[in-house]
């Protein structure tokens, strides 16, 4: 994809994960300042999973994942919408709780990750609770 | 009976935080004849366990394969019922100051709400802090908390003839926008969407009132505030379809749920790493002797922040707390499979 191009980030401690098993792709996070971090992701984790992981801020996850809480909100890139996908109804709902919400707006905990979201961009908005 | 005041409560253990691993404090300190009053910020009793995932399995518990989180909280209510924990809900802690009298040291503790405890031992069991009201991240909202934005509603009619923004699709936006309508001179709700996750009823209801021209329903999102000296005149909103409007209002409520906060736990005075209360790991006590915090709210080397590892905190704690709240009593340690004093505190051995 495009965006594996992408050199702006500066987490470079954290391509030491490296599981035979399981397929790894990278996807990006975009602070609200604009500041870009590529970290490692494993399919099957959430992307909240990978933010937590590697101590992305911007994702507070207070319930864990439950779709509870609203605070892993994060706006997709437009070119990644289709892949990621729309949020189901529970997910719609839980969205009522977060702020600024968009049209491209998902739940990070919602995300399954997958070859298909290999170079995934979202940005975190500038406050999750 | 003493000269104290009568409007202090009195109790052997006083514990802060009414989630699962306060409520199995009620009981490791009931086998060891040690009362316990439970304080919680939230008006119903199960932490995080009731507010964030009543409904969702929790896989970890020992002995259960699967339990929801309401399940969980409902077992715990009848496991300490023998021992008649009395809880005080909806009241925040505010303040823990130690005392020393003519019985020992003591414990003041007080909350929002007015009420005064006078424990012998205090147990923090408060999670990741207390739930707390969202605050939207709209620029220049502190300047009108308090005056005109307002994220609970105390008095009904402190709002009596104002104009009410109400914003959020949830019960509390629902149950407020219905119960104020006929108090405001006018209430308007506002919501991101066309889908309320409410009580049917209410949204029926709400619709209603709305079709009779007895309040508004507006789509969208609050993006700014207007007026002076902390009195709102009119919010800046946004629709989906990114057009903005100017909603005049002079109160309003936001609703969006609530965030764990740590809260005025940070001002009691004990050491904190974090947002966390250090305690040993022999008996879960923290930097002042005779308060304990167990749960998620502690931290040592190897902690877990799992539901089983609170229950063992809270086992180990109590045993201290007996030292100081029986310091003439040899503690005996015993099975509640085999022990009839254990039984008998129970109910279970006649």
């Amino acid at each position: 994809m495009a965006f594996n191009m992408d050199k702006s980030e500066a987490n470079g401690g954290a391509n030491a994960f490296n599981y035979a098993e399981s397929t790894m792709t990278d996807v990006t996070f975009i602070d609200h300042s604009g500041e870009s971090r590529k970290v490692p992701a494993t399919s099957g984790m959430t992307l909240m999973e990978v933010a937590i992981k590697h101590q992305v801020p911007g994702i507070d996850a207070e319930c864990g994942g439950a779709c509870a809480c609203a605070t892993c909100h994060v706006y997709v890139e437009p070119e990644w919408m289709e892949a990621v996908g729309q949020p189901a109804s529970m997910e719609e709902d839980m969205l009522d709780f977060a702020f600024d919400v968009r049209p491209n707006s998902r739940l990070s905990c919602q995300i399954k990750i997958s070859d298909a979201l290999d170079g995934l961009r979202v940005h975190t908005p500038v406050r999750q609770s | 009976m003493t000269d104290h005041d009568d409007a202090v409560i009195k109790t052997d253990a006083l514990i802060i935080g009414a989630g699962p691993v306060g409520l199995f404090a009620v009981f490791e300190l009931g086998l060891l004849d040690i009362k316990s009053h439970l304080i919680d910020i939230l008006p119903k009793i199960g932490g995080q366990c009731a507010e964030l995932y009543p409904e969702k399995p929790i896989y970890d518990i020992p002995g259960f394969p699967v339990v929801t989180g309401q399940q969980l909280v409902n077992n715990l209510l009848q496991q300490i019922e023998p021992f008649h924990p009395e809880f005080h809900l909806g009241e925040m802690v505010v303040s823990v100051a130690r005392h020393e009298s003519e019985q020992g040291i003591v414990f003041h503790v007080e909350t929002d709400g007015g009420k005064r405890f006078e424990a012998k031992t205090v147990l923090v069991a408060a999670g990741g802090g207390s739930f707390q009201p969202k605050k939207p991240p709209i620029p220049e909202i502190d300047r009108y908390e308090n005056t005109s934005v307002f994220y609970a509603v105390r008095q009904m009619e402190s709002l009596r003839d104002h104009h009410v923004l109400i914003v959020g699709g949830g019960d509390s936006a629902l149950d407020w926008a219905l119960n104020l309508q006929s108090v405001a001179a006018r209430v308007t709700l506002m919501h991101r969407r066309d889908e309320f996750r409410a009580a049917p009823h209410s949204v029926a209801k709400m619709r209603e009132l709305v079709a009779e021209g007895k309040m508004d329903l507006l789509f969208g999102q609050v993006t700014g505030l207007e007026g002076a000296g902390g009195q709102l005149t009119a919010a800046q909103c946004k629709g989906m379809d990114q057009a903005t409007f100017t909603v005049p209002c002079d109160r309003m409520l936001p609703f969006f749920g609530l965030t764990m906060k740590l809260g005025p736990i940070a001002e009691w005075g004990l050491n904190l790493h974090e947002n966390l209360i250090p305690v040993d790991t022999e008996k879960f006590e923290t930097s002042t002797p005779g308060i304990f915090a167990i749960g998620d709210i502690n931290t040592y080397p190897g902690k877990l922040k799992l539901i089983l590892s609170g229950f063992h905190e809270a086992a180990l704690a109590a045993q201290k707390a007996h030292r100081y709240i029986y310091p003439d009593k040899r503690l005996l340690f015993q099975y509640t499979t085999s022990s009839t004093s254990l039984q008998k505190k129970l109910g279970v051995n006649g």
